[in-house]
């Protein structure tokens, strides 16, 4: 599909070199891509360990392993940090500084230095995180008022750590999109670039355009906390729903900023792994955007019963399932990208089949709490969380564990354990569906969410969501290692272990400094797999 | 040894001068976006509350100065002329009228924040604070937040101001000066829409 793509040996690795001030100072995307990586990753073992202390305490109905007060601790903990510090920034930021440059035939992002600059951004909001554990706050991480203006716990610390990784996001979305834009290598048109570049695309937008709103409104949390005014206080004449509508006009596109790169991912995945062009190019491409669009526009559903007007309620009711369209639209491109496909299930082809699989039931069930009338009993119950675990789980992080298994031989020039990734993949997949599927029964049952107790009928759910989650903490523990113990002692991996026809696994693994020799010229899209060539969906 | 790999391969390379100043007008634009919407959300706040509470909105401005806030419109728009002179400037390749030009716009800027420090002090001795009332609340976060704008746009400029003087721009290539112009106008263009909504509440 391109010519001019070195092959021949050429520069160094850019792991070279090693010194720690190269890597504080680097401006290569592939090594800022790592970085975040790494921070994500940590962060993400973190938080999933908080929550399997939540767990923990959840297996009895008493609240007896912590506190009311530190399980209030644990799950707002929980949630900022898989939230704004692993999901949000984390997914979009390290694969796609990694890939868009490799994937559009670049040599580096358009602003290097600010690049950098965003991730070291970054790593000060969680420093100020870090500060902000001394006296953790205990609102969830809506951070609704008026709590969060009267809890005596630290609000301002990581609401404000919030507000700076709100810079990083934006920053690291105009460089997304401005490298999109103008550096594409030659041949490189629109309707030839990776669906992954489509949904970065998608995602960085998104992050332009909503992460300023949040930022404004912790401004004014922080505001109200510090300076003693109203506006969200009705006993000073301002509004709490005022808050609420403000934090999910973010928040909301923000679960889009979660999952749109999850999108891509699984749209480069399926083709490899099937041996077939991706079935309705152009549609996948679109519906990001459509799904973008649309994400402005639903936001009061997280609202139904905080008081909006029934018109309201009813109108964001049916903008809600809206989503749903080019939701689906995506999810069937995929299954007809497998149809008749030469389907080879290697550990990412796992990641991304369990992707479909969870991420349509966790689409669906945001349909049912879309419905004005099924949300209203269902709201804050165990629904609502096992809904949302199932698409930010089992879509984003099984998109994102996908990711790393099939970009690690390009990433780090080295193979994991094949076996041991068929293992920890089967014991996450069990593990999730064990922990989060009974949520849905406890919330239908009435089971209010945010409590460290619970009456005894609930405990023979509870307990198997609990033993799912060792199940799941495991897995994840052992694909930890295999991935860990492939970087360290694992098999020199080749240019293009899973014969792809995308640009980056066209360079050595790990590719080196400024990705090409010579920049290639792009002759075809990125999907002609099984066929000679093929230029249109 | 190994270093010197790295800065020889960073070294080759740059990118094509056009496609940065595309690159670097893009990246502004789409920041000065944010920028907007950023304050849009203290402009939807004031929109829902001057609603909700109309006569006081129109009560309380009137405890304001209203000569401090023309004054500063002027100067700012002022402002925003000197430093469109300095672009044009440069794009002739006149250095040291560039730099008169800056520094004007500077200037300028410093006189802004002087004089709104003096607006603040007058506030703060007639008692009108941010606890006071919704309207005030907003007209210092409104005010507060294009402050620091203010500020980091002096900062911008100066450095360049700065380069320029060094020699770094031309005709030929003034990319940064042209992009801090435009972090500038958007200053000047906010409090084009902060001035009438607070000071001249009908």
């Amino acid at each position: 599909m391109s010519n001019g793509a070195a092959t021949e040996t050429m520069n160094v690795s850019f792991y070279e070199p090693k010194s720690i001030l190269s890597w504080v100072l680097t401006t290569d995307h592939k090594r800022i891509g790592l970085m975040y990586l790494i921070t994500i990753s940590t962060f993400f073992l973190i938080a999933g360990g908080i929550a399997m202390l939540m767990r923990y305490e959840l297996l009895t109905p008493e609240s007896d392993f912590v506190s009311p007060h530190t399980y209030n601790v644990l799950f707002t903990l929980h949630g900022s940090i898989m939230v704004f510090f692993f999901i949000v920034p984390g997914v979009a930021a390290s694969l796609g500084n990694f890939l868009i440059p490799l994937m559009i035939g670049a040599r580096d992002v358009a602003f290097p230095k600010l690049n950098l600059g965003s991730y070291w951004i970054y790593l000060v909001g969680t420093i100020i995180l870090l500060a902000a554990l001394l006296q953790p706050a205990d609102t969830g991480w809506t951070f609704y008022t008026p709590y969060s203006v009267k809890t005596g716990t630290d609000v301002i610390l990581i609401t404000f750590g919030v507000f700076v990784l709100g810079f990083s996001s934006i920053l690291t979305g105009l460089n997304f999109i401005v490298t999109i834009h103008k550096l594409r290598a030659p041949g490189m048109t629109w309707d030839r670039l990776p669906l992954f570049i489509w949904s970065a695309y998608a995602t960085s937008i998104l992050q332009l355009l909503a992460t300023p709103v949040v930022g404004i409104t912790l401004l004014l949390l922080i505001a109200e906390r510090t300076l003693d005014i109203g506006f969200f206080d009705p006993a000073k004449g301002g509004d709490p729903i005022l808050f609420q509508n403000f934090f999910w006009f973010y928040s909301h596109p923000a679960v889009y900023i979660m999952v749109i790169p999850a999108f891509g991912i699984i749209s480069e995945i399926i083709p490899v792994f099937s041996r077939k062009p991706i079935f309705g190019y152009k549609a996948i491409a679109y519906s990001s955007f459509a799904i973008a669009i649309i994400s402005f526009f639903v936001w009061m559903h997280h609202m139904f019963v905080s008081g909006i007007s029934q018109t309201a309620a009813a109108i964001f009711s049916f903008l809600t399932m809206l989503v749903a369209i080019p939701t689906a639209i995506k999810v069937f491109n995929w299954v007809a990208t497998l149809y008749k496909g030469s389907i080879s299930l290697e550990s990412p082809m796992l990641y991304a089949l369990s992707f479909i699989f969870l991420f349509t039931i966790g689409g669906l069930t945001g349909v049912y709490l879309g419905t004005l009338a099924v949300d209203v009993p269902l709201h804050d119950t165990y629904f609502v969380v096992a809904h949302m675990h199932y698409v930010m789980i089992g879509g984003t992080v099984f998109g994102f564990f996908g990711a790393l298994h099939f970009w690690y031989p390009k990433w780090f020039g080295k193979m994991f354990n094949e076996a041991v990734a068929k293992l920890a993949w089967f014991l996450i997949f069990v593990g999730f569906n064990v922990t989060f599927f009974p949520q849905f029964f406890l919330g239908v049952e009435g089971m209010p969410r945010r409590y460290a107790s619970y009456p005894p009928q609930f405990q023979t759910l509870h307990e198997i969501s609990t033993y799912g989650s060792w199940i799941l903490g495991l897995g994840i523990f052992i694909m930890t290692v295999n991935l860990i113990a492939g970087v360290i002692g694992g098999k020199k991996a080749p240019q293009n272990p899973y014969n792809s026809l995308s640009l980056e696994w066209q360079v050595p693994s790990p590719p080196p400094h400024e990705n090409f020799h010579e920049i290639p010229t792009v002759t075809d899209w990125t999907y002609g797999y099984g066929k000679k060539s093929k230029t249109e969906a | 040894m190994d270093s010197t790999v790295a800065s020889h391969a960073e070294e080759h390379h740059e990118l094509d001068p056009v496609v940065e100043y595309e690159s670097s007008k893009l990246g502004m634009w789409l920041f000065l976006g944010t920028e907007i919407l950023l304050f849009g959300g203290l402009f939807a706040a004031y929109a829902i509350y001057r609603a909700r509470y109309p006569e006081m909105f129109a009560e309380q401005h009137r405890e304001l100065d209203v000569w401090f806030g023309t004054i500063n419109t002027f100067i700012l728009l002022f402002s925003s002329f000197t430093m469109a002179m300095a672009v044009w400037s440069i794009q002739k390749g006149k250095q040291t009228r560039t730099v008169i030009f800056m520094l004007i716009t500077i200037i300028c800027g410093l006189a802004f924040g002087i004089n709104k420090y003096f607006e603040y002090a007058e506030d703060f001795h007639k008692h009108l604070y941010p606890q006071t009332s919704i309207f005030y609340a907003l007209y210092y976060l409104m005010t507060g937040l294009h402050m620091i704008h203010v500020f980091v746009g002096l900062t911008i400029l100066s450095v360049i101001t700065y380069l320029t003087h060094k020699g770094k721009f031309n005709e030929n290539y003034n990319t940064p000066i042209e992009v801090g112009g435009l972090y500038w106008h958007l200053v000047d263009v906010i409090w084009i829409y902060l001035f009438p909504l607070l000071y001249l509440i009908a």
